[in-house]
């Protein structure tokens, strides 16, 4: 019989080995799911792990791999302040939505003005503010309604989801479009397009911000007093009140903060790789960044890492759909069975495991 | 305009589309009672929409294609049982992989199926009730599953409130150590209330592929399964309420499509977002139930 004994500590060696576990039982599991599909698993995974970065191809999908790593690490970074304290904000989806929208309105509204240093600057405080905006409707009806944050984030995911469909055939379509949906193309309008600030790395400027929230939580978790806080919320709210955290400006906070940071990244998104306002503009990056801030252990660093792989499952996926022809769905599943492996082997961090001979019958 | 509609067809139709909603409600209602957090609704739901469809579409029997719906939805919710129940992992974030998992599961099983045409689900008009005026169209002219979700919340209802085994059950959701003290079988009673979640929102589900569109899409349940959540707080956690919630959520989305069928000059889009902001408004103004004392915490009996 195996019996779980709890731990006084979490054992540090797990903390660090579980993710790396976790990758490796996902390979396991995703590679029998690729047999059942009559794929052979071993270059699947080869495809999809080794290729993009060291295969033949690598020059191309190696830009790729960091364009898809900053939306998800910058949304990732944002989410990992609530979750640690036990807030969640499920919805980045659609902050990240309404922060191209806003992001990108600005840009169209100036078209075709030449002012790079005023409008670029300004489609990036209309981001921010656009994430902000969608994350207070449920931060603030938790606070002074006790709502569920969780259910009403998502609510707001649809109905993000609704509005860039239609702006993009309404509000925001392209007049010169011939009738198609869709907005003016962000990157062929120099003063608000992100390109890449050194051609073929794919480092653009949302690469830059992500790097920068990762060095910047990194300092404020370890040395302000905000990051203790949230540490301290997380472990024992109780706790939390008698050293005097206001729980309530605590949750304003890491909703703004996830909102501003997942609301950016869609304005870097729509202004850089995507390009206009459409509606399959959305990606599910803000569903995907929960992942990755659980695979990074809610810490800065350890989202860095997780981010970048997240980012080489979707750019492999892509090849991997091209290459073998396996349906391009098979990724989801692949990222839902990361969550499920790292879930599952981190009872080992909190618990210790035991074989004990059944007591006689 | 309005007045075009009419009010007899639009009462049943709220009952047509409040089923899926119902369904995965009532499960996940007793999955809470139970203690435990379950926020993979909707990936068991899309679950369910896909197997029933493929069962029912091999079998040529939408009978079978429900009940393949309602064990497919069981077996997907025990990846979420073994994990929380036996490896304790974190209720909210185990939820949240079930959705996604169920999701990317769905799009690729139900690849070849989504050009196929549909068996057609059979109307089971009850005898004499379904003669009377005005209610009888209403609700006694549905197919069998509108009629079984009734039964099955009017069972939920007696289950939790009148018999020994719901009452256990309700015990182990307020207070798990407690429960366990008194030599209940904590995990087991859990594991039974998931599987039964999954398989009420694996009919759920399946209700939409088989008798609401019906067809197969990715992405078809497109959020009723967190709807199906917000609907449970809004019900206090209580059967009857939970009906209440699921049709007035049904009126909403039938109102709707026949606002835009009318061609009014609303913009459909801003129409289509309307089931979801009367699920805020609910949950902001018109819920104030207490959640049962145990309700996603783990339990591990250190004994």
């Amino acid at each position: 019989m195996i019996q779980l004994e709890k731990r006084k500590e979490p054992s540090t060696f797990w903390i660090y080995a579980t993710p790396l576990l976790a990758v490796l039982l996902t390979m396991v599991l995703g590679g029998l799911l690729f047999a059942t599909l009559g794929k052979d698993p071993l270059m699947a995974i080869k495809t999809i792990f080794w290729d993009p970065i060291l295969g033949e191809f690598a020059f191309y999908y190696r830009p790729e791999v960091f364009k898809k790593a900053a939306p998800l690490i910058l949304i990732a970074i944002g989410l990992s302040y609530g979750f640690k304290a036990g807030i969640w904000n499920i919805g980045a989806e659609g902050q990240y939505i309404i922060g191209a929208i806003c992001g990108a309105s600005v840009a169209l509204a100036f078209y075709p003005l030449e002012a790079r240093w005023m409008i670029f600057p300004l489609m990036i405080l209309a981001g921010v503010a656009g994430g902000v905006i969608w994350a207070m409707i449920p931060a603030l009806l938790r606070v002074y309604f006790k709502t569920n944050e969780i259910l009403v984030s998502l609510m707001l995911v649809y109905v993000a989801e609704v509005l860039i469909k239609a702006f993009s055939i309404g509000l925001l379509r392209n007049p010169d479009g011939h009738g198609f949906p869709g907005s003016r193309n962000l990157n062929q309008y120099s003063s608000s397009a992100n390109l890449e600030l050194f051609a073929g790395t794919g480092v653009h400027w949302g690469v830059v911000t992500a790097l920068f929230a990762v060095v910047a939580t990194y300092v404020i978790l370890a040395k302000h007093q905000f990051g203790f806080f949230v540490r301290l919320t997380g472990e024992s709210s109780r706790a939390a009140g008698f050293a005097g955290v206001n729980a309530n400006r605590l949750i304003i906070t890491c909703f703004v903060i996830s909102g501003g940071l997942a609301g950016v990244a869609g304005l870097f998104e729509v202004a850089g790789p995507a390009g206009q306002i459409l509606g399959s503009f959305p990606a599910y990056y803000g569903f995907t960044a929960i992942i990755v801030a659980f695979l990074g252990r809610l810490h800065p660093v350890g989202i860095l890492f997780a981010g970048l792989l997240m980012a080489l499952t979707y750019v492999g996926g892509n090849a991997a759909e091209a290459a073998m022809n396996i349906p391009s769905a098979t990724i989801q599943i692949f990222q839902g069975m990361l969550l499920f492996s790292l879930l599952s082997v981190d009872v080992l961090t909190n618990y210790r495991v035991r074989f004990v001979a059944a007591r006689g019958a | 305009m309005i007045m075009d509609i009419n009010p007899i067809l639009l009462a049943s139709a709220i009952m047509v589309a409040s089923t899926p909603i119902l369904l995965a409600a009532i499960g996940e209602l007793v999955v809470e009672r139970a203690g435990v957090l379950n926020l993979g609704v909707e990936g068991m739901m899309i679950t369910g929409a896909v197997v029933g469809f493929i069962a029912a579409h091999e079998t040529e029997s939408t009978t079978l294609g429900f009940f393949g719906a309602a064990v497919g939805g069981a077996v997907v919710s025990m990846i979420f049982g073994l994990l929380t129940q036996y490896l304790l992992t974190n209720q909210v974030a185990t939820g949240l992989a079930l959705t996604l998992f169920g999701v990317g599961l769905s799009a690729l099983v139900g690849q070849g199926y989504q050009a196929t045409n549909q068996v057609p689900v059979t109307k089971m008009p009850i005898p004499l009730l379904s003669d009377i005026p005005v209610v009888g169209p209403i609700l006694f002219r549905h197919d069998g599953v509108v009629y079984l979700s009734l039964v099955i919340v009017a069972a939920v209802f007696v289950f939790l409130s009148r018999s020994r085994a719901g009452m256990i059950l309700r015990a182990v959701g307020e207070n798990h150590d407690a429960a366990h003290a008194l030599g209940y079988n904590v995990r087991r009673v859990r594991l039974m209330a998931i599987a039964f979640g999954g398989a009420c929102a694996g009919l759920g589900g399946a209700y939409i592929s088989l008798a609401r569109v019906p067809q197969w899409v990715d992405n078809i349940t497109a959020g009723t399964g967190w709807i199906a959540l917000a609907i449970v707080v809004f019900a206090s956690w209580k059967p009857w309420r939970l009906l209440i919630g699921a049709y007035l959520f049904g009126g909403v989305t039938a109102l709707q499509i026949n606002i835009q069928a009318m061609g009014l000059d609303i913009p459909v889009e801003y129409l289509s977002m309307s089931p979801y902001i009367a699920t805020i408004l609910v949950l902001v103004f018109l819920s104030g139930g207490r959640a049962p004392g145990s309700l996603g915490r783990i339990f591990h009996a250190s004994s």
